[in-house]
């Protein structure tokens, strides 16, 4: 891999934003046909970094060197022409637009008339590269109508479009179920086989053993190893990360378990969710495993009352209970940590007083006053509690770290001591320290008897935090396992409807 | 989060796509119903007569609306513009179609400072062109001295209220207006960036569009069709009237809604702007043939618009 | 140095607004020797008063990142069917009763369109202007109704003490709005709301109905300033309001309150109130034609936004 020159070679960069020095001097260099793994917990300068190659920002200091010539990377088109292109985390197609437009947006083909585009040349190149990725979509489809895979696979298409050298993906798998990431990763071996470089950022170690060939790591802003990936060990990451060790990253102590919390029979919503039935105890962490779109979002969302139910029941403590919207579901003991931080959870201009004790205004109010000592308290007690590190109760929760945001949104639901506490997603986007804390109030809240709900893309979550698991597939549960049997080949078994275990 | 596979039923997705054309087939089939005179040539001749000019502005309205804004300040631009052409041709002297043209071009620079405000002031649509409402007006009165501007020459007059082959001038703009803005957003670039802008302008830009030069231009575009329909309605009034069009800027933005383009942006068609003014027309004709008060208008118009986007959203929801 | 900057920007960002009032109130003082007495500082306060109201209930209902159009026409529509109560013998409180009922109740139909058929707020109101306004049309026949008792009128013209009634009315609107937003949960909820309504909605909050009670209190503040209105023509027009719903959108604008809702406040709104009518004011002293009015008062909406943007 050494005997050319490296396709990019960054050095030196720093770049500082008021208050913060985001990049320090930092090294990264990639070699053509490799796919180099950037990996550091949030904040460690790796979407920085990115939108330096790509334009975004400019560096404050440092060369770029592109196919060893020094460049000057000035603006997103400046990272097209040269041949960078970079696949977002947040996906970036326009939903009302077709495929073809969205691969060609801003590059479409001239039509006869200066100003008027050749749609015919367009939607062929458009079909070209589609079946060159071996997609099966239209390129006629407008991007709304295809599944979140899909659309990602048509974001890989526009880079090769764009005849790319170089593709940077930020977490592309964070919205993509193992199947779904198994189809993205032999694209990428493909591509890599074309002698494109990838560099790839991702939160999942497992992904970087998998398709990787070397890694960088980051911490706080600066470059702190490049290695080959072979070289190193899942530990060994997440030591160079942190910069200290964690032990094992899925510590298990089982609880006691006590009476049922939730019983739920024939559970239907009409759309999605096909006759759901399950129990769950308190002082138990009961994981849901499932491609995207088995269910799982639909299933917790039904309990917490924002989609109605349709048929079945729902008993909570032994009792029967129609929850239609979320406020009873909170009277009745329920809290819901979502899946999408920013759409569902936070109230980016508020204070992280305001953030933590919105579901609970009932506690720190006198006939509908605020009183501001009391919600002081309580919030500060559970800043305090889940140390969520920021300077004051009146910080903007927009200047918060992902998983100090996540923070704040479990202790929303615990200034109510919830019994059910359903969380969705709950450590996406969050760095690999903050993960750990949040497992290890899963467990604790399980200790004081609360019954933990946990929907979770990544396997080795499910199989690491959880007492027992369920698995869903089109809407149905398709497999319960115990934590002592329950394997990664189980589990997708079931996921992908096969009918090992199959409950009733 | 949720599977993207529900099919459609078919009549949903034929109500879904042809909705705004099957409202304005059954308001016009129950004025054909309720009055012979309604479904006659002259009387169709007519209601294109009276949708012309607020049809030319919302199609203008439209490229606002597509890029997630919105053009409050059209009304006002229509009567600057109209006593504009007018002052210029009467006071000045300057000949009627100089007169006209540079009072095109003032529509078109109003029209500039909007989407400069809107671009290097950041400010949102709603509020620049709000301003501009104010202003405008203000400077017609001051312009006007608040009196109406007449005595403007047949050359003028005849843009309102002239006919080619049995056509009334003002339809012949409308359908030319139409033709442009057809062409434009389905196969120029500019168009397509329009609604890609509207869409989602973050990516558009990250796509290399300059999204603020789009966004500039459609309010360009609006500013122009405003003075044109200001033009054209001095024209047909003999005059240019101080206080021409005031509140015709909540029309404006009727039409494209009720033609199912979404307020949100990157959604819907100038053919639906036009269908959308042509329900608004054939209410206001066929309430008139039926002999319903004009008070009474007013409130059917209301109800027909929350209708309409009730239906446009409930048969979209359904998909 | 740069923290102190920025604690400068602070500075300015919180008392921007008041230092450029006082800032035109001290050239008006300077340009006119008329500006600077109580009779015209009362004059000022009480041709604020209507649009002051109005623009309380604008915004609550900005906040929540929705807009009114229709608090002009529901003003016309409310005070029309009081004054007709009141010429047809309607007791003084009841009348107000009624009159402040409808404002609420087309505030009411409002807020279920938009929360129950998720009609956008600008359509909905939109509608509900054009539909109130046709109903006072045809209420009035389009005439004017004349002559109220003199126990109403006192709304708009009696006084208490030394201080004008309306100006009472609308310093305890402002008051109790104030409380209600600043120091409530129900204030917090529309904040909330305005910033995040899926989060708004997952965090147990009763969206819907907190939309629906914004609007009605527009609704209902609309119609109390419809009453001092016509209690002070002692008649109402049925076209009584047209286009009030600008200038409250304007006074909100100036006053800093965000478009994109849950950010502002009650205190911006104010002293946006007081700028439009004090330059008005000044405009008059200083024989400025009133065809510069709305000159005026479009360049002053653009440069405070321009200056709340730059100071964000």
């Amino acid at each position: 891999m050494s005997e050319t020159t490296p396709i990019l070679r960054m050095s030196g960069i720093s770049k500082s934003f008021p208050g913060v020095k985001a990049l320090q001097e930092v090294h990264f260099e990639v070699a053509r046909g490799e796919i180099h793994a950037l990996v550091g917990e949030n904040g460690a300068g790796k979407s920085t970094l990115m939108k330096i190659l790509t334009g975004a920002y400019r560096p404050d200091s440092g060369q770029i060197a592109w196919h060893g010539r020094p460049v000057t990377i000035a603006s997103p088109s400046d990272s097209q022409t040269l041949g960078i292109s970079m696949i977002h985390q947040e996906l970036s197609l326009l939903p009302y637009l077709t495929v073809g437009q969205n691969i060609f947006l801003g590059r479409e083909p001239q039509g006869r008339l200066p100003g008027f585009i050749n749609w015919q040349a367009l939607y062929a190149q458009a079909q070209e590269l589609l079946e060159r990725l071996s997609l099966d979509v239209k390129p006629r489809a407008e991007a709304r109508e295809l599944s979140i895979a899909q659309q990602q696979m048509v974001e890989v298409a526009k880079a090769l479009s764009l005849q790319a050298d170089l593709i940077a993906m930020d977490e592309p798998t964070s919205s993509l179920t193992d199947v779904e990431t198994e189809v993205l990763f032999t694209m990428m071996r493909a591509l890599k086989a074309q002698g494109v470089a990838i560099v790839f950022i991702s939160h999942r170690l497992e992904e970087v053993f998998e398709i990787t060939d070397r890694v960088t790591v980051l911490r706080d802003g600066r470059h702190i190893d490049t290695r080959p990936t072979s070289d190193l060990t899942r530990d060994k990451i997440v030591e160079l990360m942190v910069g200290r060790e964690l032990g094992n990253i899925y510590p298990y102590h089982p609880t006691e378990q006590r009476d049922l919390v939730l019983e739920v029979s024939d559970l239907c919503d009409g759309r999605e969710l096909k006759n759901v039935s399950f129990q769950l105890h308190g002082g138990e962490i009961l994981g849901i495993a499932g491609l995207i779109g088995a269910g799982r979002t639909a299933l917790a969302e039904t309990l917490f009352g924002i989609r109605p139910a349709t048929g079945g029941h729902i008993k909570l403590a032994g009792q029967p209970s129609k929850i239609r919207s979320p406020k009873q579901a909170i009277q009745h003991g329920l809290g819901f940590v979502p899946e999408d931080r920013k759409q569902q959870g936070l109230f980016l201009n508020m204070a992280v007083r305001e953030n933590i004790t919105m579901s609970g205004m009932g506690l720190v109010t006198n006939a509908g006053f605020v009183d501001n000592k009391k919600a002081n308290g309580l919030a500060q007690k559970f800043v305090e509690k889940l140390d969520v590190r920021t300077p004051n109760l009146r910080q903007n929760i927009r200047n918060l770290s992902g998983g100090n945001q996540q923070k704040v949104i479990i202790a929303r639901w615990l200034t109510l001591s919830p019994r059910i506490l359903i969380l969705d997603e709950p450590t996406r986007g969050v760095d690999v320290g903050a993960k750990a804390e949040i497992h290890a109030l899963m467990r604790q809240l399980a200790e004081q008897g609360v019954g933990v709900l946990m929907i979770s893309s990544e396997l080795p979550e499910v199989l690491g935090v959880s007492d027992r698991i369920l698995v869903m597939h089109e809407g149905r549960i398709t497999g319960e396992l115990s934590r002592d049997e329950a394997t990664q080949d189980q589990i997708m078994v079931a996921a992908t409807g096969g009918v090992e275990n199959v409950v009733k | 989060m949720s599977s993207n596979n529900h099919t459609p039923s078919p009549l949903v997705e034929l109500l879904r796509r042809y909705s705004v054309l099957i409202i304005l087939i059954g308001i016009a089939a129950i004025f054909a119903l309720g009055s012979e005179k309604f479904l006659t040539a002259s009387n169709l001749l007519n209601i294109a007569l009276q949708t012309s000019i607020i049809a030319i502005v919302a199609m203008g309205m439209t490229f606002t609306i597509l890029t997630a804004g919105i053009d409050l300040s059209v009304g006002s631009v229509m009567a600057l513009s109209g006593a504009l052409a007018a002052g210029l041709a009467v006071r000045q002297e300057l000949g009627t179609y100089t007169a006209i043209t540079l009072a095109l071009a003032g529509g078109g620079l109003l029209g500039l400072i909007n989407g400069l405000l809107i671009v290097k002031g950041k400010m949102p649509p709603f509020v620049a062109t709000l301003a501009m409402l104010a202003v405008a007006r203000g400077l017609t009165l001051v312009y006007t001295d608040g009196r109406p501007i007449s005595g403007i020459d047949e050359r003028f007059i005849f843009l309102g209220n002239g006919e080619v082959l049995g056509v009334p001038l003002p339809v012949i703009f409308m359908i030319l207006a139409f033709i442009i803005a057809f062409i434009v957003l389905r196969y120029t670039r500019f168009g397509m960036y329009v609604y890609a802008t509207g869409g989602n302008e973050e990516i558009s830009r990250l796509a290399g569009i300059q999204t603020a030069r789009i966004t500039v231009g459609v309010y360009v575009i609006s500013g122009l069709t405003a003075a044109l329909g200001g033009i054209l309605l001095a024209a047909r009034l003999w005059s240019a009237q101080p206080n021409a069009a005031a509140g015709w800027e909540l029309d404006a933005i009727a039409a494209p809604v009720l033609g199912g383009i979404s307020l949100f942006g990157g959604v819907g068609s100038v053919t639906g702007t036009v269908m959308g003014a042509f329900i608004l027309g054939i209410l206001s004709n066929g309430l008139n043939l039926m002999g319903v008060q004009s008070f009474y208008q007013q409130i059917i118009k209301g109800v027909v618009l929350i209708l309409a986007v009730m239906l446009d959203l409930f048969t979209k929801r359904r998909r | 140095m740069a923290a102190q900057t920025s604690q400068f920007r602070d500075y300015l960002r919180r008392y921007g607004l008041m230092l450029s009032f006082l800032l035109l109130c001290l050239a008006l003082t300077l340009l006119s020797d008329r500006f600077l007495t109580v009779n015209n500082m009362v004059n000022v306060l009480r041709q604020s008063t209507i649009n002051g109201i109005i623009a309380i209930g604008m915004t609550y209902v900005i906040l929540t990142a929705g807009i009114d159009l229709s608090v002009g026409a529901i003003l016309a529509l409310s005070a029309v069917v009081t004054a007709d109560m009141l010429q047809g013998g309607t007791a003084v409180p009841l009348a107000i009763l009624i009159g402040l009922g409808i404002g609420g109740a087309m505030g009411l139909i409002n807020g279920l369109i938009i929360t129950k058929a998720h009609v956008p707020p600008f359509v909905a109101t939109l509608g509900m202007m054009t539909i109130a306004r046709g109903l006072t049309l045809t209420y009035t026949e389009g005439r004017p109704i004349t002559g109220l008792p003199d126990g109403f009128r006192a709304l708009g013209t009696g006084s208490v003490g030394p201080v004008p009634v309306p100006i009472l009315l609308a310093a305890a609107t402002f008051i109790i709005g104030y409380i209600l937003l600043t120091r409530t949960a129900l204030g917090q909820f529309i904040f909330a709301i305005g910033n995040n309504p899926t989060a708004a909605r997952f965090a147990g909050i009763s969206v819907n109905r907190t939309i629906t009670f914004v609007y009605v209190l527009a609704g209902a503040l609309s119609a109390l300033a419809g009453m001092i209105l016509i209690a002070r023509l002692d008649s109402a027009q049925p076209t009584a309001g047209t286009a009030y719903e600008f200038d409250a959108i304007a006074a909100v604008v100036v006053g800093g309150t965000s478009f994109a809702g849950g950010q502002g406040g009650l205190g911006g709104t104010l002293v946006g109130v007081l700028i439009i009518a004090v330059l008005n004011n000044g405009l008059n002293l200083l024989n400025v034609s009133s065809f510069y009015q709305p000159v005026v008062t479009g360049v002053v909406i653009a440069v405070a936004l321009l200056l709340h943007r730059a100071l964000r």
